[in-house]
């Protein structure tokens, strides 16, 4: 927890000072930060920058059409290229629109960098037009953030931000910019010359843990990696590492719903998701490994289901970038804070270097219990030739969309549960959800952030009709940019996860969960002046699909599914990973604790 | 308290900036741990330091976390847990007005020369009295003062420091 204590330098000036108005510096310090997209929306407080932006032509800046979308929208950019994600607010209502989508890249570590307007300086505190106090606000929701109010400061907090967003433990921060602040002069500070006095995140593994880690690997008789989304995070590397250590073991591997695609599903170590809607082999594993070898993920509620219950029997290591996380949830035996790659990098060439070899016998016991599991083909379903069952659909999606270059985004909800069951990543990068917050509406504007950075990609929206009516206004900013997104929506006329829940734990009282009054989506579609698909029955289904990416506009797929269909396998709340429901015919009584969970 | 909570008394080393206490203490209520006393000046003005004493209170796992997410707050410099290192000395400073006449007053006069409490306001009818030790040994003093006429009571909250020549 050591951090120097000692005030970083001035930098020695290089040559003349460079003089600009705040405004201007906002978008030299976005350029010399490496910026070419920003997803914003102009208000009064913001207008200095929106004119230098007007001046200048090195920065696409995309119109959303409310400011929620904006910071989805930079999520999803973000998320899909290992960039930050840049977004331009005005001050009160646009930054409080703003907030769920802070949240929303805090709990899912997504760097982001707000930028909000404020009334000027000599306003604040005035209950002034638009004024609300942003700081306040986003602290609980933020990394850090920061009210200007020198401009002689705003190039230093500018860059200290893009540091603090991008390093250690990725997150969202905002710069809070006053209006006067924008419009006056004062000196530039070059990114170079800027380092944080006291931010120093620690990457380096301790030696003496990885060395441990490699022993207990090589030792261990149940092993199973358990990866999250700090894998993604770390970038590329880390999963090309990931996978060569599980080829140097062979032990089985899951993951979260953040770390989907870190590690090839098409693989034979692949477990599938894990959790509260993971797969048979891959909980089962959890519960019965002798070693628990967690990379990147942090123990949520939603993966270890009762915690006094969770892999009772398991030696588990750690390795989190975050030293807040360990122990936070669930008592570990070794813990390494570091930094992805470089801890599975050191993983590796100890593994090689001591020449270890996992103990050959006592897996092929372990896998043959994994094969087991995996007969009870948990993800199976009863399908239908007159209704198009939600799985299938999502197969259908998989199958004829493998080949292409294909980016997932996901509303919440059923529809997401079965998207991160059934579509099989092969690569970090590809597969961009609402994992912590849990936030309806994420997936179409976080697919016009991705479809912005991945032109030519395949991008698609896999949505509920519920969630979807939470920013479908966003369509408007697809057609704007002519990005061809495809939101392909299962449309079982309820919040599915909520009628779910109400089956099972509130008497099949379906208080509210239905989606009246639904709009008509083709129309819909037509409307925005994208294109509007609807397929009915699994005869028409394929056809539908391969129409939907032929064409070269945004899609909306109002694709209608069985509507009391549920999302299994399940851990009811409360319960343990070996005590996971199948299907309806299970049972299942949820025990009144259980009850009070979410 | 129940058997296995604990009080701690930690203290917390950041950059004073605006709005470094308001996270600090953010995360104390947004995480819901409890915050028994809290106390925060600059310390450093050539290195804009400040240093925050909290006592808190949890059980050792509670207290572990508050630890570590103290030391994930940005401008956190260090984070120092006096109580389980058992490396520091903790004062807290209170004013302590008492009202009075005739016996109780001259009792109370004599307890605050027993617990080295100095008047540092006096009219016929009252004392102030400025005392300064562990917090305990206040308590003490100020459970004594209550038959004999505590009116008023204002403490500092704790400040801590480490034994010996070392800084934090």
């Amino acid at each position: 927890m050591d951090k120097d204590n000692t005030l970083a330098p001035a930098p020695a000036a290089q040559g003349a000072p460079i003089t600009l108005t705040g405004a201007e510096m906002v978008i030299r310090a976005l350029k010399d930060q490496g910026v070419t997209h920003i997803f914003g929306y102009p208000g009064g407080a913001v207008l200095p920058i929106y004119d230098a932006l007007f001046a200048d032509e090195g920065i696409t800046h995309v119109l959303v059409r409310h400011e929620q979308g904006a910071v989805h929208a930079a999520e999803g950019y973000a998320r899909s290229t290992g960039k930050p994600g840049v977004v331009l607010v005005t001050s009160g209502p646009g930054a409080t629109n703003a907030v769920t989508g802070l949240t929303d890249a805090l709990m899912d570590s997504i760097p982001l960098i707000a930028i909000t307007g404020q009334v000027p300086t000599h306003l604040i505190g005035t209950d002034g037009f638009q004024e609300c106090d942003t700081v306040g606000i986003t602290r609980p929701c933020t990394k850090d953030n920061w009210l200007v109010k020198d401009v002689n400061n705003l190039s230093r907090t500018l860059h200290e931000a893009f540091q603090i967003a991008t390093t250690g433990r990725p997150g969202p921060v905002v710069v809070d910019i006053p209006k006067d602040i924008q419009f006056q002069k004062g000196v530039y500070l070059p990114p170079a010359g800027v380092q944080h006095r006291s931010y120093k995140p620690k990457t380096d593994p301790d030696p003496g843990a990885i060395a441990r880690a490699v022993e207990m690997m090589a030792e261990a008789k149940r092993p199973v990696f358990y990866t999250g989304g700090g894998i993604i995070n770390a970038g590329p590397e880390a999963s090309k590492l990931l996978r060569e250590l599980v080829t140097l073991t062979g032990f089985p591997i899951t993951s979260t719903l953040m770390g989907l695609g870190a590690f090839p599903a098409s693989r034979p170590e692949w477990l599938g998701m894990l959790g509260m809607h993971g797969t048979w082999e891959a909980n089962h594993a959890m519960h019965d490994c002798d070693l628990m070898i967690c990379l990147g993920a942090r123990f949520d509620d939603r993966v270890t289901g009762r915690v006094n219950a969770f892999s009772p029997g398991s030696k588990k290591i750690h390795l989190d970038i975050d030293a807040s996380q360990i122990n936070k949830i669930v008592h570990v035996d070794l813990a390494i804070v570091a930094d992805a790659t470089k801890a599975l990098r050191e993983m590796v060439q100890v593994w090689k270097a001591k020449k270890k070899q996992a103990d050959k016998a006592a897996l092929k016991d372990w896998w043959a219990q994994v094969d087991q599991w995996r007969g009870r083909k948990s993800l199976a379903f009863k399908n239908s030739d007159t209704l198009i069952k939600p799985q299938y659909a999502v197969d259908r999606l998989y199958e004829l969309t493998k080949d292409k270059d294909v980016y997932i985004t996901t509303e919440v909800g059923q529809h997401q549960m079965w998207a991160a069951q059934r579509f099989k990543f092969e690569e970090p990068n590809h597969w961009m959800t609402s994992g912590g917050l849990g936030t309806m509406g994420y997936g179409l504007p976080a697919a016009v952030g991705v479809q912005m950075a991945h032109p030519d990609a395949l991008v698609i929206d896999i949505a509920g009709e519920a969630s979807v009516q939470m920013t479908m206004q966003e369509m408007s900013t697809a057609i704007q940019y002519n990005l061809p997104i495809k939101i392909f929506i299962l449309n079982n006329e309820y919040m599915g996860m909520v009628r779910q829940w109400q089956q099972l734990l509130h008497g099949g009282r379906y208080s509210h969960s239905y989606s009246e009054a639904l709009p008509d989506f083709v129309k819909m579609a037509e409307a925005f002046g994208c294109v509007g698909l609807r397929a009915r029955t699994p005869q028409e289904l394929d056809g539908k699909i391969l129409e939907m990416i032929s064409v070269k506009k945004p899609v909306l797929f109002d694709c209608r599914v069985d509507p009391m269909e549920n999302c299994y396998p399940m851990i009811p709340s409360g319960a343990a990973h070996n005590e996971m429901l199948l299907s309806p015919d299970d049972g299942g009584e949820v025990s009144e604790a259980g009850k009070m969970l979410v | 308290m129940s058997a296995d909570v604990e009080r701690h008394t930690l203290t917390v080393l950041v950059d004073n900036e605006a709005g470094v206490l308001a996270r600090v203490v953010g995360l104390f209520s947004g995480r819901g741990y409890n915050i028994e006393s809290l106390t925060v000046a600059e310390v450093d003005a050539a290195s804009r330091t400040s240093r925050i004493s909290i006592v808190t209170s949890g059980t050792p796992a509670v207290i572990a976390q508050i630890e570590a997410q103290l030391g994930r707050v940005v401008p956190v410099r260090k984070v120092t847990n006096w109580t389980s290192t058992r490396g520091g000395i903790e004062r807290e400073m209170a004013l302590i007005k008492v009202a009075g006449t005739g016996e109780k007053r001259v009792e109370a006069l004599r307890m605050a020369d027993a617990f080295r409490a100095r008047p540092v306001d006096t009219t016929h009818t009252s004392f102030v009295f400025e005392i300064t030790g562990a917090p305990a040994k206040i308590d003490s003093f100020i459970d004594l003062m209550r038959p004999l006429g505590l009116v008023d009571v204002s403490r500092t909250g704790v400040a801590a420091i480490s034994r010996g020549p070392e800084a934090m």
